[in-house]
């Protein structure tokens, strides 16, 4: 009997059948025809004594939304930024265990970090633009990656901008700088900007904290829209979102993967009680 | 009146707790009268060198015009009258242009080193040397450019004499060099992290981020922290009045001999000339020009910061 509805909790059980979603989700036996596009093998990351994950296998499938949902702090920033490295840049990490991309082991020195990040982008838990124009911030992707040509830019900024349902705020002011923009046009920037590289993986971390419905809802359209092209790993904390956009659910809690599935079937039927109290928001 | 209540109450402004608050109030303005006194030292210590300077000034410039003083291309205050600051003016800024063209390239190398290619231990390693470079004293420098710097440009360049400006300009490139190092890295070390780490997700590479993220980013904190090199190498005394020499020279041959506004002040202040003469006033002209110099640099890193800021936040 879950009578009490509040806004930013989901209304138990968040089924197919009373949220009709427009956007038809990738069923378990689809799913599993699949093939991995990232495979993690019993990974173990540490931030000096601390570990944050430990013991984390899952299967990303590829062509398909990947949510990653938990409580503040159970390690979902912390898995997304080991998809490309990321954390390379924290002093005193260290990570166990294995991640396939494609086939081929992404850890260890040997691997090109550069060259992987140019195929995994991620969009960032706090927007991060550059103290730079619009224009430049969307093109500094495309220009590392050696694309030369201000109407070839043009094209990619533009195309960028308009996925990411900014282009109208902003395409008399892409001269401006980038901290003019409010907080929410800075997170559409920051996807904008992602897309600009044209990334295999999109890894993004709660891109939609900052947006209002309408830009959330072009955000949630334009991640369907990618689907078929790339494979997407988003973090977010609003559970109808990611009822709404994904096709597999992830649940961490603690460093650790508690449960994984399809999201129609974690949604519905989940396996474990933690995954059910959170889901239907009895905790954290 | 000791009793604060009635002291107090009249006034209507405490009310009960007004009684409990006002020790509190007292001891705070006790503090706050305290620090205002601490800063009133440095105030007036400033106001008042301003002041002797502006004034033993104006004495001299009574008998020297201010024309003379700014346009003349002679300074031979004790022979011949000569009261023309150009040839002090143009040995210091020569002497600072040639320590800029060492210390500037080289310190914010080794700051972008240290800040974004070196691991912790070298930087732990490295930082320590750098004070100790700074904390050298200048005469201890002045020596060595003497004894061996300026032998070495004269076995470079035979033409130059024992005194030259760019004995100099090395000697105080050195000194503020790791000035230079230890602001510009703290400024680009302030460049947040979530700035790089967006640029590294695109795929750039370590310099890519360097140069077209971290330094633009930091570009109006460089700046500030090279004028203030720049001033405190005009300001450079001891190492210059060693090993640039005596002789005001109005040249921009950096291997000639020349002498700085400092220089002059040193030669004077050490000689016997007596107090109250125009020669003895002629210190404090030449202390102002240079004060004023100073200023200028130190202002216009000021509005340099403030312009840039306001492109960006
Ligand atoms: N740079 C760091 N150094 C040390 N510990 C860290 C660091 N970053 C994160 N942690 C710790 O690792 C754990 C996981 O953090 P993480 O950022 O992955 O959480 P999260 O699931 O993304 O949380 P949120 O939903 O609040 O973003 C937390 O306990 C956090 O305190
Ligand atoms: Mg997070």
């Amino acid at each position: 009997m879950m009578q009490e509805t509040t806004i930013d909790r989901p209304i138990m059980p968040l089924r197919p059948t009373s949220f009709p979603r427009e956007r038809p989700s990738r069923t378990a036996d689809d799913l599993a025809g699949r093939p991995p596009k990232i495979s993690v093998d019993h990974l173990n990351f540490y931030y000096g004594p601390k570990q944050a994950l430990s013991d984390v296998t899952l299967m990303i499938p590829q062509h398909c939304v990947t949510a990653l949902i938990g409580p503040s702090g159970c390690g979902k920033s912390t898995f997304l930024r080991c998809l490309n490295r990321m954390n390379d840049m924290i002093d005193n990490t260290r990570v166990e265990g294995e991640i396939i991309l494609d086939g081929r082991s992404i850890l260890g020195p040997k691997v090109d970090v550069v060259a992987l990040r140019k195929r995994v982008g991620m969009v960032f838990q706090k927007s991060n633009p550059f103290p730079k124009s619009v224009f430049e911030n969307v093109a500094y992707g495309p220009r590392v990656a050696g694309v030369r040509g201000k109407s070839v830019l043009y094209e990619i900024v533009e195309k960028s901008l308009v996925r990411a349902a900014l282009w109208d705020e902003v395409k008399d002011r892409l001269n401006d700088s980038a901290l003019q923009l409010s907080g929410g046009q800075q997170q559409r920037l920051c996807i904008a900007r992602a897309l600009a590289t044209n990334p295999d993986v999109l890894l993004m971390d709660e891109p939609a904290s900052a947006l209002d419905p309408a830009s959330t809802s072009r955000i949630e359209d334009l991640i369907f829209e990618l689907r078929d092209r790339y494979t997407i790993v988003i973090v977010t904390h609003n559970m109808q979102q990611a009822a709404r956009v994904s096709d597999q659910t992830a649940f961490f809690y603690q460093g650790e993967l508690i449960e994984a599935g399809s999201t129609n079937e974690l949604f519905t039927n989940p396996a474990r009680k933690q995954t059910e109290d959170y889901i239907t928001g009895r905790f954290g | 009146m000791s009793n604060s209540v009635i002291d107090v109450a009249p006034h209507g402004r405490f009310g009960i707790e007004g009684q409990a608050v006002r020790p509190r109030r007292w001891g705070e303005q006790v503090i706050g009268v305290a620090l205002f006194g601490c800063a009133l030292v440095s105030i007036l210590t400033t106001v008042g060198i301003v002041i002797v300077l502006v004034a033993e000034a104006a004495q001299f410039f009574r008998e020297v015009s201010i024309w003379e003083f700014l346009t003349g291309t002679e300074w031979s205050p004790k022979l011949e009258n000569k009261f023309g600051i150009l040839p002090l003016l143009c040995g210091t800024l020569l002497v600072m242009a040639g320590a800029a063209v060492i210390a500037l390239p080289i310190g914010l190398l080794s700051a972008i080193y240290l800040s974004e290619y070196a691991s912790s231990s070298v930087r732990e390693v490295v930082k320590p040397v750098l004070e100790v470079l700074a904390g050298i004293p200048s005469v201890v420098f002045g020596y060595l450019a003497i004894v061996t710097i300026s032998p070495l440009v004269r076995t470079i360049f035979p033409s130059a004499g024992v005194f030259n400006a760019a004995s100099a300009s090395i000697v105080v490139g050195f000194m503020v060099l790791p000035m230079v190092v230890s602001l510009s890295e703290d400024i680009l070390r302030a460049v947040p992290r979530s700035l790089r780490e967006a640029a590294y997700a695109l795929g750039a590479t370590k310099l890519d981020v360097t140069v077209k993220v971290v330094v633009p980013a930091a570009i109006s904190g460089i700046v500030a922290a090279f004028l203030l090199a720049l001033s405190r190498a005009i300001g450079e005394t001891m190492a210059v009045a060693l090993a640039a020499g005596n002789r005001p020279t109005l040249t921009i041959n950096p291997l000639d001999e020349v002498q700085t506004m400092t220089a002059y002040i040193v030669q004077v202040s050490q000689g016997d000339t007596p107090a109250g003469t125009l020669e003895y006033r002629t210190i404090f002209a030449v202390g102002l020009a240079l004060f004023v110099t100073t200023m200028f640099l130190n202002v216009l890193a000021q509005w340099f910061v403030a312009r840039v800021r306001e492109k960006y936040e």
